[in-house]
């Protein structure tokens, strides 16, 4: 089969992509291995609620309120972000292949062989929108935990009722592992959190929604060209935040209230010990002196801009650090009995046979453009062209950049 | 120092760029008239190669110890590996250590521990320079003390439940530079942050220790 461009997935992102191609005219199809948002619909725990509010899930051509919502500030639960990308899928009329499994995406003559489970197409251009978040990231450690624990990663997590009884170790304290240790120490189950790096932010500052603030602010269309180091930025772990009706703050000292013991990062596995690292002090102030430097520039943009509809800037209390935390967990006591791993994703491109994976395995582009093979894009990567980029709005913007940038290739190609 | 320095380069950028909007094209290289006499452009230099040649960033730190007598011996540390080939330091650097009186010992020396707490002090103090500058802070003066607690019983194996090593490690740092109280701690953090013997205090290491 042929066509002119083929978009892997059928995420926010490659939805997105498929509308700009449309409203161009450039003949494509959409491949999806499962059903319209199947990472949404198959690796998610049962209770996540998108982070970002309501009014601020938008893609191109269609927008909460255009779809009905009327909860703005509130935040959608899987089944409901699984219907606003369906419904958003029959209206841009995306033509989606579902069921249908990429096995091979390689470069040939000027253009791309996809191969799937379901045949081959042949086209010119190649979209990867196949997500930044396939796989987990667990940490090498040197060693495995003891026989007796249950270690999962939070792809696997669905809920506290399929956990042993017991206590849990959640590793990572991001936006997964604070919203983990929040529902599992509710369940009954105590939980430690060994924290590592984080980014520490409020849900409401000065009366509005923290990322009312990053986008208002002109923050989260900051672009990947105007860092000073994009590498840096792009590892940034997601920030702890929450979506839930009370608009709560989820950082730690709202964990260490419940009763969370926190601990340092996990650093290695000997034994049947967990070694635990000295840093979590330090870790604390370094997320607590960037969250007061975001909310100097929340508060510098307020006052340049005169807003007068928001509340008096505030400052919060810096994270409580336990004085003596411990320095390492005996996993063979019983206390602990189950690990789940919050350390972060990465992409899967298993099957993408075209070299332009760096020596991390993550692709190498300017902004989404892979510009050692031309014709290839990738959409939907932590801080792709903006600081918005990974964010389902983010998708709108980059879509547009990246499908111009398509057309303007394939015109090179009709010239050549 | 490289590795360390360079990671401190590394670490030091993003948090620039969360902390302001400003996306002018000043070159903070060029504009500022801070000077803490660190090498900010070789540093850049070293980066960009050693991205481009991961290999190259490979290190080896050495040292020779030698018994002099009683628990007093004499260190020496002249070259190291990296970049692909050895390299001699510019001189050979001599350190000793001993015990103290209330020991037994003639306090030849600082004690080992006592070290350890000047290894973690340089390597911080050298971490805050480098952030600094990249920061166009200009420092002053950095002074650091140190406490390192210890429960010596340990050490004397006179109860299994107390460890050898330090029970807890305390920096005080006072600094005079052109920065607010908080940009001044966040040098601070920022130098932990990336600081090489910080992470050799606070995570686990595997040592070997054979016998020829």
């Amino acid at each position: 089969m042929k066509t002119t461009t083929v978009v892997v997935g059928a995420g926010h992102s490659g939805l997105a992509v498929s509308r700009r191609l449309t409203e161009r005219s450039i003949d494509h199809v959409v491949i999806e291995r499962g059903k319209v948002a199947n990472s949404w619909r198959t690796q998610r725990w049962d209770s996540l609620r998108l982070l970002t509010p309501n009014w601020q899930s938008r893609l191109p051509g269609y927008s909460y309120g255009a779809h009905g919502g009327d909860d703005p500030d509130g935040f959608m639960s899987m089944p409901e972000v699984i219907r606003f990308m369906s419904d958003y899928a029959r209206l841009v009329d995306a033509p989606i292949r579902t069921g249908t499994t990429v096995t091979s995406v390689r470069p040939s003559g000027g253009g791309y062989i996809v191969d799937t489970d379901q045949g081959r197409w042949e086209c010119e251009t190649v979209v990867l929108a196949s997500g930044g978040f396939n796989l987990a990231k667990v940490p090498e450690l040197g060693g495995s935990p003891p026989a007796p624990i249950a270690a999962l990663s939070a792809l696997e997590y669905r809920n506290p009722d399929r956990l042993a009884p017991g206590g849990v170790l959640v590793v990572g304290a991001s936006a997964t592992g604070v919203q983990i240790a929040d529902e599992v120490h509710r369940s009954g189950r105590p939980v430690t959190v060994a924290v590592g790096e984080h980014v520490r932010m409020p849900r409401l500052y000065r009366g509005r929604d923290v990322l009312w603030w990053m986008e208002r602010s002109g923050l989260f269309d900051e672009r990947y060209d105007e860092v000073d180091d994009v590498v840096r930025v792009r590892r940034t772990p997601s920030p702890q935040l929450v979506g839930t009706s009370e608009r709560a703050t989820l950082d730690l000292n709202a964990l260490t209230d419940m009763g969370v013991r926190l601990v340092g990062r996990l650093a290695a596995l000997r034994g049947t010990e967990g070694l635990l690292s000295g840093s979590l002090a330090n870790k604390c102030e370094l997320a607590d002196l960037k969250q007061g430097r975001l909310l100097d520039t929340f508060d510098e943009w307020a006052a340049e801009s005169r807003l007068d509809d928001v509340g008096p800037p505030e400052r919060f209390e810096p994270t409580r650090v336990p004085p003596s935390p411990p320095l390492k967990l005996d996993l063979a006591r019983g206390e602990i009995r189950t690990i789940i791993w919050a350390t972060g994703f990465k992409p899967d491109y298993s099957w993408l046979d075209v070299p332009v994976l760096d020596r991390k395995g993550q692709i190498r582009h300017d902004g989404g453009v892979v510009t050692e093979s031309g014709g290839l894009y990738v959409i939907g990567l932590n801080f792709l062209r903006r600081r918005k980029s990974s964010f389902i709005h983010g998708a709108g913007d980059d879509s547009w950049d990246l499908v111009s940038h398509l057309a303007r290739h394939l015109d090179s190609l009709v010239a050549a | 120092m490289l590795i360390g320095l360079v990671g401190f380069w590394l670490a030091s950028l993003y948090i620039a760029t969360v902390s302001t909007t400003d996306t002018g094209d000043s070159n903070p290289m060029t504009t500022a008239n801070v000077d803490n006499g660190v090498n900010v452009e070789h540093l850049l230099g070293a980066r960009q190669a050693l991205s481009e040649a991961p290999e190259a960033a490979q290190f080896t730190w050495k040292a020779t110890n030698e018994w002099l007598n009683g628990t007093h011996s004499r260190s020496a540390v002249d070259s190291y590996y990296g970049l692909g080939e050895e390299h001699q330091h510019r001189s050979t650097f001599s350190f000793e250590a001993d015990h103290p009186l209330v020991f037994g010992a003639e306090d030849n020396a600082a004690t080992p521990v006592e070290l350890v707490l000047a290894g973690l002090a340089s390597c911080l103090t050298a971490g805050v320079a480098a952030v600094a500058q990249n920061r166009e802070i200009q420092l002053r003066s950095v002074k650091a003390t140190l406490e390192g607690s210890m429960d010596i019983l340990g050490i004397l194996g006179g109860d299994p439940d107390v460890r050898n090593g330090f029970n807890d490690v305390k920096v005080s740092y006072d600094i005079d530079a052109d920065a607010t109280a908080d940009e001044i701690r966040a040098l601070v953090a920022q130098s932990q942050k990336r600081s090489a013997v910080y992470d050799i205090i606070t995570n686990p290491t595997n040592v070997t220790v054979e016998v020829a």
